[in-house]
């Protein structure tokens, strides 16, 4: 049963990549211009227009360049970045993509490690104390948090961080080879901007959770038979709110790999969301297109492991009515 | 003699009906109080802002209004500080702040609410379309949906903005889309959380249509929750505009909108200005008191909207 519930919930999982990849490819080829005169430039005649074109397989039907684009993906081979950004004509995706996923992943390890722990910590401890001055002042603050635009947080942290104090550079310049210190100061800035916007959200939803469980039928006979407060919280209320909070947690971090678009580019973070704004100024389709896939495949693979989370820690949901 | 009593029977009834169900009465904490006046102010804002606003929102305020006897003859107008002729100062250009945000509530707040509508007009019609039609009309919208959801949307804006031009009609059609999914997904459970119930149960054996019964027992059931989610919608529309807008793909200059405003008064920053700080104010204080709002009403229904929003 367990396996059936696993092996139903993967097959939906390759029918959203699947059809993510045609919304893709539809939404992508909706862009004007076409690559071949973007590429030549002020060179582009007729005749080498119409060349390019068919070298780059532009002269066949759409629906034959999506299954060729499809086939290729499958091979791991993304493509030629057609308009070859950064790093010259011609050059293959993967090595464009490479440093730039190191990067945005780097980042996002960074802010989960700290802000997960953190959050789940202060979740709890307002859960515990539902209605303090400690529990509404937790409330108010994350909620007055997630409600202004990530882009306020970022600008208030390089008025106090890189104006005032100075303390810290106001956009990040990776060369790749900084270390120790160096690194950490550089990473700093976007870091801490993430993390106060993920804080507030997983806060607010563990909280949420707990809180759930606490009003639950089983919560009350544990409290009524004596068990200490504390016991019933680490005991019956956490285990339970596993699932839920598994969720909460995989959803932020599907929001930090697409959501870091603001922060990358407030702070000139060389990440992947960065890459793909620039793409798409320049029209290169195949670049687009292969990080479109990269962010939406992150996605469709973290949702399916929130929904095992949850499968695993609730065996009810092993059985669907 | 018969039409008064229908006029007033519906009501009445009901109410002496020994089982009516108490009057609902929503209570407002402290910080909802403030939310609804804030929410208020703004919505006058909105219909008059730009009628008392002592400037136009392109105008860029002449030299001589700045000139003090005695001093320069030609004075900085921009980023000037809050004085008597400017009241909140100058911007990056020397255009009045005050009246950029007074014209800048109805672009703002106008294109995120027009957004809101079009995406529940979207997905609610979906949702229920979905909750109540055969298993392969659910399969196939559901499945798109999702597609649709997987896609991050600050990205799919970016794509399809480079693609089309970056126009308010555009916009609102790009922001209704993409948000109607998630809108889909709540009005696609909620929708089929009462098509199980008894009471549709007994309605479908007393021979009522399909029509009668999304007008009158699901629409009805589901609208408390709908309602609440509308605003938590209308915040996150707001801040996903601001962040377009700040990005440069948004509402296009002349025309004055808070997160474009943001974006172009950063360099003042450095010179203390509170141009780039008064519009973030502007947007944080609309999106926490519709929060605070939403916060009060949702513990109101028993907070079934938050456990429905985490799975």
């Amino acid at each position: 049963m367990l396996w059936r519930a696993i092996v139903g919930r993967l097959g939906l999982s390759i029918v959203t990549l699947w059809v993510v990849s045609v919304l893709i490819f539809v939404g992508t080829n909706l862009l004007p211009g076409d690559i071949a005169q973007i590429m030549l430039g002020q060179t582009a005649t007729p005749e080498n227009t119409e060349a390019l074109r068919v070298k780059l397989g532009l002269d066949k039907p759409a629906h034959m360049q999506y299954l060729v684009w499809l086939g290729n993906i499958a091979q791991g081979d993304l493509g030629i970045s057609k308009a070859g950004l950064g790093a010259g004509l011609g050059t293959p995706i993967v090595e464009v993509l490479g440093p730039r996923v190191t990067n945005t992943l780097r980042l996002t390890a960074l802010v989960a490690v700290i802000a997960i722990p953190f959050s789940l910590f202060i979740g709890l401890i307002a859960a515990m104390h539902p209605g303090t001055q400690l529990d509404r002042t937790v409330t108010f603050s994350t909620l007055s948090l997630i409600s202004v635009p990530d882009f306020l947080v970022a600008t208030f942290l390089v008025l106090i961080f890189a104006v005032y104090l100075g303390w810290l550079p106001s956009i990040v310049f990776l060369r790749g080879n900084e270390t120790g210190w160096v690194l950490i100061k550089t990473l700093a800035m976007p870091t801490l901007t993430l993390i106060i916007v993920a804080s507030s959200q997983i806060i607010r939803m563990t909280r949420a959770t707990v809180l759930n469980v606490m009003s639950s039928p089983y919560i009350e006979m544990a409290i009524l038979k004596g068990v200490p407060r504390k016991k019933i919280i680490l005991r019956h209320a956490l285990l339970n709110a596993i699932g839920p909070i598994v969720n909460v947690i995989v959803l932020n971090l599907a929001w930090l790999v697409g959501g870091v678009v603001v922060v990358e580019i407030i702070f000139a973070y060389p990440g992947l969301a960065k890459l793909m704004v620039e793409a798409v100024l320049l029209r290169d389709l195949p670049l687009v297109q292969a990080c479109a896939m990269i962010f939406c495949g992150t996605y469709v693979v973290l949702i399916f492991l929130a929904d095992m989370a949850s499968i695993l820690s609730n065996p009810r949901l092993r059985h669907p009515k | 003699m018969s039409e008064i009593t229908q006029n007033a029977s519906p009501t009445k009834q009901f109410e002496e009906l020994p089982d009516a169900p108490p009057k609902r009465k929503i209570k407002l904490s402290l910080a909802g109080k403030i939310g609804v006046v804030v929410l208020i102010f703004w919505a006058i804002i909105v219909v008059i802002g730009p009628t008392i606003s002592p400037y136009h929102e392109a105008d860029i305020l002449d030299e001589e209004l700045f000139v003090v006897p005695g001093g320069d003859e030609y004075p900085d107008t921009d980023f000037q500080p809050p004085s008597k002729i400017v009241l909140l100062g100058t911007d990056y250009l020397g255009r009045d702040t005050l009246s950029r945000i007074l014209y800048g509530a109805r672009t703002t707040i106008g294109i995120s609410f027009i957004s809101t509508l079009l995406a529940y007009l979207i997905g609610v019609t979906l949702g229920i379309a979905a909750a109540v039609g055969s298993k392969v009309l659910d399969t196939i919208l559901s499945r798109l949906n999702d597609a649709l959801l997987s896609l991050p949307s600050l990205m799919m804006a970016l794509v399809m903005i480079a693609a089309l031009g970056s126009t308010i009609p555009l916009l609102i059609l790009l922001t209704g889309i993409i948000y109607a999914a998630s809108v889909f997904r709540i009005a696609r459970s909620l929708g089929q959380e009462v098509m199980v119930s008894d009471f549709v149960e007994a309605a479908r054996v007393r021979g009522e249509g399909l029509w009668w019964i999304i007008t009158r027992e699901i629409l009805p059931n589901i609208a408390m929750p709908l309602a609440t989610d509308f605003g938590l919608r209308f915040v996150w529309i707001i801040l996903f505009i601001s962040a377009l807008s700040f990005l440069g793909l948004g509402v296009q200059p002349p025309m004055s909108d808070w997160g474009s405003m943001v974006k172009e008064n950063l360099p003042g920053l450095i010179y203390g200005s509170m141009a780039p700080i008064l519009p973030s104010l502007a947007i944080a204080t609309l999106t926490i008191s519709v929060n605070m709002i939403v916060d009060d009403i949702s513990a109101f229904t028993g907070g079934k909207l938050s456990k429905r929003m985490i799975s």
